[in-house]
C-alpha cells in the first residue's frame, strides 16, 4: 500500500512531503508507521534518519498513531488573548485527555498548534480539514457533539 | 453576456464559509426564483469584501449597500423587501451612520483593488478589469533589464517583513548567466496575526500569476513556484483553477506568444513550520529537507533552490507588480511617502470594533488605522496597546499611537513594519501574558539548528514562565534582556534575532507591569 502511494510521485527528495503527507492522510490512525518510513526511504534513495528528521521537524505529521479526528487548536498570541486556554481546558473535559493524547474510543486526538491565519476569528481550530472559529466553551461542546454524530 | 439590474457580491472567505455561506447562496438563490427574479438580480461570489463584519457579507451594487452578518432566516426579507420592493433592510445594513463611517477606500488600493469586486474564480473578470495587460507590456514591450529598472524606480520594498528593495533583490539575480534560475513565492504566512497573503490570493489569485510571470521574465526564470501553507485550503484550490486558466489561455507554458520565452508554475505546499518563512529554511523545505535556514551569503539570489539562482518574494510584494508595470513606476510613487512607496495591507485584531483588513498608504499614522479603518475601540474598551509586526513585533503604547507606518519610520522605535498584522489589547490585557505567549510561541518554532536560538528561547520561557506565576525578580526581568540581545547578535537567522523586539517594547513601555508582578 505504501509503494502505491509513492509510486504516485517521480522518485526525487523534493517529493518527500508530498509523499509523506499522502501516506498520513491515507492511513486510518493519521500517522506514519515505520514500515512507511522504510518503503519511502527505498523508492526515494534517501536513508532513513533523513526521513525521520523531516518527519519530526514539521508538525503537520506524527509518527504515533491518532484518533479519527485530529482537533488542532491554536495556542498563538492572538487566539491566546482571546481565550484559547479555556476552550483548551474544555475540551480536556469533555474529551478525558491531556493536550497530544487521543480518546480511548480512538475517535479525537488533542493537539495544539501554531497560528492558522484565521485570526479574524480568534479563538480557533481545525478539526481534519474544517476550520471552526469564534469558539467559546459552549460552542466547543456543540462541534465535538456534532462531529461525534456524525461519525456514527 | 446577460444584463443584469443588480448585482449581489457575496464574500468568500474561510471566515464566511464557517458561517455557512455555501447554504446561504443555496437559498438565496432559491428565493431569488421564487419570485422570477434570476435573470435580474446576479448572486456573486467573490473575495473578502475588504473589512470584517462579522459572518456573511455582501455588497449589493448599483446601491452600493453592504450589508453584515446576514443569517438564513434573513433571506425572505432581504429578497423581498430590497430585491422586489427596493427597499434596503435597515437592520442588516452595515453602520454608516455613527461616528464610523466605512472607509473602503477603494481609490487608495492596489493590492485588494479587485478583491470583492470581482469572481477571483474566472479569469475572464480579471481580464475585464485590465488584468494581464501588464503580463502583455512586458512580454512584448519591454526588455527584462526595462522591467527589472521599472520595480527598482518604484521604490517598491518587500511586504513580507524586511522591507528590502524588490528591484534591487531582481537585479542581482537577472545578470546570472545559469542554465535554470526559479521564482519562489513565499505564501508561508506564519506569522500569528497575519493572513494578509491569504486574503489576497482568495481575492484575487490571478494577480499573484501576473506579478510572478513579470518576474520570471525579468530574473529569466523559466520554473516558479507558490510555496504556501497546508493550511489554506481555499487558496490552494483558487490558485489552482487560476494556474490552469492561465495554462489555457496560453499566458504561461511554451513560447509564450511567439516571444520565446517559456514558463511553468507549480503550486508547492508545506508541512506546518514558521522558520520556512524564512526564505533559506523555505528553500531547504522545497528540496525535501527539514527547514534549517541556510548561511548567507551565498545569497538564494545567487544560489538557491538547487543551487540555481532563485527570486524570493512574499505574495503582498508581487502582488505590486502588475500595477507598477501597467502604470509606470511614477504612479505607484504617487501612494505612500517619498522613502516607503505604495500601499500596506494590515490585518487588525483584538479589541476594536471591526476588526479586518485594510489596505492604506505606507506612512499612515497607527492612530487613522485603528480609529478610522477599524472603527476604534470596541464599545466599553479602552486601548492600552498595539502589538503591531505579529510575535516578531513591538508593543506601542498609547503615547506613540502617531507613529506613521512605514519602514522608516518605524525603525526610529526599533520597531518594524514586519507582517502588517495589528493586534489591539485593551486595558484589562496583561503585557506579561502576552509577552509570555509570545515567548512560548517562539521556543515552540525555533528550528534548534542554532544553540543561541534554541537555547535562549528556553531560558527566556523559563524566566517569563517564573515571572508571570509571581514568583519573579527584577533581575529576571533584567536577564531576559540579556539574553534577548545576546540572541539578537549571535542567532543564525532572524528567528533568534526576533524575540528582542517584543521583550525590550514591553519593558520600555510598560516596565510598571513587571515592577508590580514581581513585588508580589
Amino acid at each position: 500500500m505504501y509503494k502505491e502511494i509513492c509510486e504516485k510521485y517521480a522518485p526525487e527528495k523534493d517529493n518527500l512531503i508530498y509523499i509523506l503527507h499522502d501516506i498520513q492522510d491515507n492511513h486510518p490512525q493519521h500517522y506514519i508507521p515505520e514500515e512507511a518510513v522504510q518503503v519511502v526511504s527505498e523508492y526515494l534513495n534517501i536513508p532513513t534518519n533523513h526521513i525521520y528528521g523531516v518527519l519530526t521537524f514539521y508538525t503537520m505529521y506524527s509518527t504515533k498513531p491518532r484518533g479519527k479526528n485530529i482537533i488542532r487548536l491554536c495556542e498563538s498570541p492572538p487566539c491566546y488573548i482571546k481565550g484559547s486556554t479555556n476552550v483548551l481546558r474544555k475540551l480536556k473535559t469533555i474529551l478525558g485527555v491531556n493536550t497530544g493524547e487521543t480518546t480511548k474510543d480512538g475517535m479525537f486526538t488533542l493537539e495544539l498548534c501554531s497560528c492558522l491565519g484565521v485570526c479574524g476569528n480568534a479563538p480557533v481550530m481545525m478539526i481534519n480539514e474544517d476550520v471552526y472559529g469564534d469558539l467559546t466553551e459552549e460552542k466547543v461542546e456543540e462541534i465535538i457533539d456534532k462531529v461525534r454524530r456524525g461519525n456514527q | 453576456m446577460k444584463f443584469y439590474r443588480s448585482h449581489i457580491l457575496i464574500g468568500i472567505s474561510e471566515a464566511s464559509l464557517l458561517a455557512g455561506a455555501e447554504d446561504f447562496i443555496k437559498e438565496l438563490r432559491k428565493e431569488l426564483a421564487k419570485y422570477d427574479l434570476q435573470d435580474e438580480i446576479n448572486v456573486l461570489e467573490t473575495g473578502p469584501l475588504g473589512f470584517f463584519g462579522k459572518g456573511i457579507c455582501l455588497t449589493v451594487y448599483p446601491e452600493n449597500i453592504t450589508y453584515q452578518d446576514v443569517k438564513i432566516e434573513d433571506i425572505p426579507e432581504l429578497v423581498e423587501e430590497h430585491f422586489l420592493k427596493g427597499r434596503p433592510v435597515k437592520r442588516l445594513m452595515l453602520d454608516t451612520t455613527g461616528k464610523y463611517k466605512p472607509r473602503l477606500n477603494y481609490e487608495n488600493r492596489i493590492v485588494l483593488r479587485n478583491s470583492g469586486v470581482i469572481d477571483p474564480e474566472n479569469i475572464e473578470e480579471y481580464i475585464g478589469v485590465g488584468g494581464y495587460e501588464a503580463w502583455e507590456k512586458a512580454l512584448t514591450q519591454m526588455k527584462p533589464e526595462d522591467i527589472v529598472n521599472e520595480v527598482k524606480e518604484s521604490g517598491l520594498q518587500g511586504r513580507g517583513g524586511a522591507g528590502f528593495p524588490t528591484g534591487v533583490k531582481w537585479s542581482f539575480t537577472a545578470p546570472l548567466k545559469a542554465p535554470q534560475k526559479y521564482v519562489v513565492v513565499n505564501a508561508d504566512e506564519g506569522e500569528p496575526g497575519t493572513f494578509k497573503d491569504r486574503l489576497i490570493m482568495e481575492g484575487d489569485p490571478h494577480q499573484l500569476l501576473e506579478g510572478m510571470m513579470i518576474c520570471a521574465l525579468a530574473v529569466g526564470a523559466t520554473k516558479a513556484y507558490i510555496y504556501i501553507r497546508g493550511e489554506y485550503k481555499l487558496c490552494i484550490e483558487r490558485l489552482r483553477k487560476a494556474i490552469a486558466q492561465a495554462y489555457e489561455y496560453g499566458l504561461i507554458g511554451k513560447n509564450i506568444f511567439g516571444s520565446g520565452f517559456d514558463l511553468d508554475i507549480d503550486i508547492k505546499i508545506g508541512a506546518g513550520a514558521y522558520v520556512c518563512g524564512e526564505e533559506t529554511a523555505l528553500i531547504e523545505s522545497l528540496e525535501g529537507n527539514r527547514g534549517n535556514p541556510r548561511w548567507k551569503p551565498p545569497f538564494p539570489g545567487v544560489e538557491g533552490l538547487w543551487k540555481a539562482p532563485t527570486v524570493v518574494n512574499n505574495v503582498e510584494t508581487l502582488a505590486n507588480v502588475p500595477f507598477i508595470i501597467k502604470n509606470g513606476a511614477e504612479a505607484f510613487r504617487a501612494y505612500g511617502t517619498p522613502q516607503c512607496t505604495g500601499t500596506k495591507v494590515y490585518t487588525i485584531l483584538g479589541d476594536v470594533a471591526y476588526p479586518g483588513l485594510c489596505e492604506v498608504d505606507m506612512g499612515t499614522p497607527l492612530r487613522t488605522i485603528i480609529n478610522d479603518y477599524a472603527g476604534g475601540m470596541k464599545k466599553g474598551f479602552r486601548f492600552k496597546a498595539a502589538l503591531v509586526g505579529g510575535a516578531a513585533g513591538v508593543f506601542i503604547p498609547e503615547r506613540l499611537l502617531d507613529v506613521n507606518m512605514d519602514f522608516a519610520s518605524l525603525n526610529q522605535y526599533a520597531a518594524v513594519l514586519g507582517s502588517g498584522a495589528i493586534l489591539v489589547m485593551n486595558e484589562h490585557q496583561s503585557i506579561v501574558d502576552l509577552l509570555w505567549s509570545i515567548i512560548r510561541f517562539f521556543r515552540h518554532e525555533s528550528c534548534g539548528k542554532c544553540s543561541a536560538c534554541r537555547n535562549g528561547c528556553q531560558q527566556l520561557y523559563e524566566l517569563i514562565t517564573k515571572i508571570k506565576k509571581g514568583e519573579g525578580t527584577m533581575e529576571d526581568v533584567d536577564l531576559m534582556l540579556t539574553i534577548a540581545d545576546t540572541m539578537y547578535a549571535t542567532s543564525f537567522c532572524a528567528l533568534g534575532q526576533s524575540p528582542i523586539m517584543p521583550v525590550r517594547s514591553a519593558l520600555e513601555n510598560f516596565g510598571d507591569e513587571f515592577q508590580e508582578i514581581t513585588k508580589r
